[in-house]
């Protein structure tokens, strides 16, 4: 028999070792963990929590969340609404994930206007002009305030409130010109403040680079705690949260309540139901499964 | 209950369950190590493998070893990636490309779990079963197996034999990760962790939505990504996703998992070298940083500054309604203290100064408590340079647990703590000055820096995680990036060996009146300076360029 040089018996070694440890951690572990979930108790949520029709159809899992949207995009009026999802065209579980957008993303790459923000590609809204037109959105829709701090103040087209100052001596000194660098020339009729250091405001042209100018977020009157909760205009980690905070369920009651011809009481006891408090007291935050609460709200008070 | 409160509890309650488990886990990895006799079982690994156990090896064929088999490891990761179409339960997926599969191999192989890809639409289930998941358990094993060397270093006399490679790995495999990760997962499962071998159900919602919901084998993934402070995320969104991490209860057991070895390590120590005070000294630094750090991330969180944060009136972006702010600022935490890199929530969004820290938890080398094994050394090497500093101040030969710290020792220390921040800081300054690298930046400004910066910190540190807004996946990055990885792991791991064997030629010199006790707080104070200072010193410029600007701004 060859006696193998000791190199070549320590990396076939090596290779045995591997394959050992492979056939035990990745062939029987997991073998052993899919039998224990055929146990009663843990093969529903061992196959995905799904949730089933009459007609023993899937329509959905009750962990991931889904859009409850018309062909359009627009939101179905007669559901709960689930957060803003950053997973492909929103909730798609085959494209998991977060925005990724940071705490001073707040300046929009604004769109050539012959193209609009949906034809020209390099164009991208801000993180926080996303939250602002959420918020208005979510305001008009429930008929409260969808006012935010740092956002404008005008109602249909909110945006980023943010303005690019040049100063005389670059980064210091008196100003000596202001943009509003979120309000597209020609798409709002004037800034949302007129002047700003004794400087006159102008809106954004297009192409034009003002990345010299300091970045100067205006707060604005908005109160601090705003009428729209905080989950209602962000988008999760996961882009599938099938939660939402028992205060956006709240404020989605009456309108749903309406749409259906329901008691508003009856709705807000469904909603109850499907709140889920801290697990002993002081894990997590108090939740509403949307998932579960719309296949129930179709259940009690069916859509005629 | 208010949400600060609910969180302070959660904190309280992490710290009650891992001081609990710190002895008895502890003298478990102690008695794994240290057993005498080979089990039956054991034997049968063996004869399989074909090495004789009951030949201990020197620090250079240990180190041999190591490389080996991380070395056939990766050549054979990176061919099941690329050849994942020729098996079954591929679910339609075609190979990684060669940069992406190298990048993923060495990723896994290191401990670092660096993702370039999305599980969901990249990988099969055999490739991430019986290829990545397996890297899971084994380099959590190199990890503690390289920790348990260094140990017997300062534990043995006069000797160059300082354990068998082939015994240690097999062993903390099968009797420390493999028990655990079994209970782990079952109860992943009785919170709605999906386990099956499903490819997608394809599911049409009430109001005519249609999704494909995933399936995989993914309890039995998630529980050794997160014990093995691994952290690849069998899907894209990691462990926010509600199959990975259903609960808030699942999501303290998540925590608990990824501090729990690292935590109870140092006990272990305390055993091998026969003083249980040295191992709570060490575990009390760890603590000690650990808390500090934890601090600042969940009360930067809660406080919630910055534009963005200021007009939603929560850092809500990128987080969770079921975990909330600072049960995701403590996952945060734990995740970048250690060497895992799994998040339950994105970096990205994090306030300026709060993604400060999670960065700055990476550059503390991931020591308070650091990876599993990796935490060990890397803590112990620190006491190594802090004897050596107070030594200087007394002008005497400093002395460790009975081992003098001379000129190799020293070399040996200081070259293992260059090794990171010379990587990691030529990595980015060599990246800025390539134009086209610029476009990964999800963000102009000091954003943008501070995307390719944790990119370096998280790759050079084994950590994994990422501001993930940047944009990782090309030629440059992948190669740099899996580089970075390569060197960050294995540099360090042969000099910490090298220390061990230089540590364990000696014989042990007894304690006198001028040897500096190192199981006191005085000590203990000590270790936490030095690691601040070090570190302050070594990244503060950069810090300054990135999160700080953008904070101050």
């Amino acid at each position: 028999m060859i006696r193998l040089p000791r190199w070549a018996s320590r990396h076939l070694a090596a290779l045995r070792a591997l394959a050992v440890l492979t056939v035990v951690t990745g062939v029987l572990y997991p073998l052993a963990v899919l039998a224990a979930a055929q146990l009663p108790g843990l093969d529903d949520q061992a196959e995905g929590s799904l949730i089933y029709d009459s007609d023993g159809d899937v329509v959905g899992s009750s962990l991931i969340g889904q859009s409850f949207t018309d062909g359009d995009g627009e939101a179905l009026l007669e559901y709960f609404q689930p957060r803003p999802s950053a997973a492909g065209d929103g909730y798609d579980p085959l494209a998991s994930g977060a925005s990724n957008l940071g705490p001073e993303s707040v300046v929009d790459a604004l769109p050539d206007p012959a193209l609009g923000w949906d034809g020209d590609e390099n164009a991208a809204k801000s993180l926080l002009t996303q939250v602002c037109e959420r918020s208005f959105a979510i305001g008009e829709r429930e008929g409260v305030d969808g006012s935010r701090p740092y956002c404008t103040p005008s109602g249909g087209t909110a945006v980023g409130a943010v303005l690019g100052v040049y100063r005389s001596e670059g980064t210091s000194g008196e100003v000596v010109r202001a943009v509003s660098l979120n309000e597209e020339c020609g798409t709002v009729e004037a800034p949302f403040i007129a002047a700003y250091g004794g400087a006159r405001v102008e809106c954004a042209a297009y192409g034009e680079d003002h990345s010299a100018a300091v970045v100067t977020p205006i707060r604005g009157e908005a109160p601090a705690e705003p009428a729209v909760p905080a989950d209602a205009v962000t988008a999760s980690g996961s882009g599938l949260d099938p939660h939402i905070s028992p205060a956006y369920a709240e404020l989605q009651a009456a309108r749903v309540a309406a749409e259906r011809g329901a008691d508003e009481r009856a709705v807000l006891q469904l909603v109850e139901e499907h709140t889920t408090g801290r697990f002993l007291g002081f894990m997590g935050e108090p939740a509403v499964n949307v998932v579960e609460l719309n296949v129930d709200l179709d259940r009690a008070f069916p859509l005629t | 209950m208010s949400e600060t409160t609910a969180g302070l509890t959660f904190i309280a309650a992490m710290i009650a369950a891992l001081a609990a488990t710190y002895r008895p886990l502890g003298d478990h990895l102690y008695r794994v190590a240290a057993r005498e006799h080979h089990r039956a079982v054991e034997r049968g690994v063996y004869r399989l493998v074909g090495v004789d156990a009951d030949t201990e090896q020197n620090w250079a064929g240990y180190a041999r070893s190591v490389l080996a088999f991380s070395a056939v490891s990766i050549v054979a990761l990176y061919g099941l990636l690329r050849l994942q179409h020729l098996l079954p339960l591929d679910k339609g997926m075609p190979g990684l490309e060669p940069g992406l599969a190298w990048n993923t191999a060495v990723s896994f192989t290191t401990n670092t779990n660096w993702q370039a890809y999305s599980g969901e639409s990249a990988l099969g289930q055999i490739a991430q079963t019986a290829g990545l998941a397996v890297q899971n358990f084994v380099s959590a094993a190199v990890g503690i197996a390289v920790a348990m060397v260094l140990v017997r270093g300062f534990a043995r006399k006069a000797t160059d034999r300082l354990g068998n490679f082939w015994v240690d790995l097999t062993r903390i495999t099968l009797w420390v990760l493999l028990p655990i990760c079994l209970v782990a997962a079952i109860a992943l499962l009785a919170g709605g962790a999906v386990q099956n071998l499903t490819d997608t159900v394809q599911a049409t919602g009430p109001a005519g939505d249609t999704q494909a919901i995933t399936g995989g084998a993914v309890a039995s993934q998630e529980a050794i990504k997160n014990l093995g402070t691994n952290g690849g995320g069998y899907y894209n969104a990691n462990a926010a996703h509600p199959f990975e991490n259903p609960t808030s209860w699942t999501n303290f057991l998540l925590v608990y998992l990824i501090l729990a070895i690292p935590f109870s390590l140092p006990r272990a120590f305390g055993r091998m070298v026969g003083d249980k005070r040295q191992g709570l000294a060490i575990a009390a630094v760890m603590g000690v940083i650990a808390s500090v750090s934890l601090a600042l991330v969940v009360g930067l969180e809660s406080l919630g500054n910055g534009t963005v944060p200021q007009a939603v009136a929560a850092a809500m972006e990128g987080r969770e309604v079921r975990f909330g702010v600072p049960d995701s600022a403590l996952f945060a935490s734990a995740t970048t203290l250690t060497s895992t890199g799994s998040v339950n929530s994105f970096h990205d969004s994090y306030t300026s100064f709060g993604g400060g820290v999670l960065i700055l938890n990476m550059m503390l080398g991931e020591v308070a408590p650091g990876g599993v094994g990796a935490g060990l050394y890397g803590m112990l090497v620190l006491a190594v340079v802090t004897v050596f500093v107070a030594g200087l101040m007394v002008g005497r030969t400093p002395e460790y647990l009975g081992k003098k710290i001379g000129a190799r020792e020293v070399k040996l220390a200081s070259l293992y703590f260059l090794v990171t921040p010379a990587l990691l800081l030529v990595g980015v300054a060599a990246s800025i000055a390539v134009p086209s690298n610029l476009e990964s930046m999800q963000e102009a400004g000091p954003h943008g820096l501070s995307e390719m910066l944790y990119a370096f910190a998280s790759a050079s540190n084994n950590n994994g995680s990422a501001f993930a807004g940047f944009g990782a996946d090309t030629p440059w990055f992948n190669t740099a990036l899996g580089l970075c990885m390569a060197l960050g792991r294995f540099v360090p791991i042969v000099l910490v060996l090298a220390l061990g064997g230089a540590l364990a030629r000696q014989r042990r010199v007894p304690a006198s009146a001028g040897t500096l006790p190192t199981h006191r707080p005085l000590f203990v104070g000590m270790v936490v300076g030095v690691t601040l200072i070090l570190v302050a010193l070594t990244f503060l410029p950069v810090l300054a360029l990135g999160p700080i600007a953008e904070g101050l701004q």
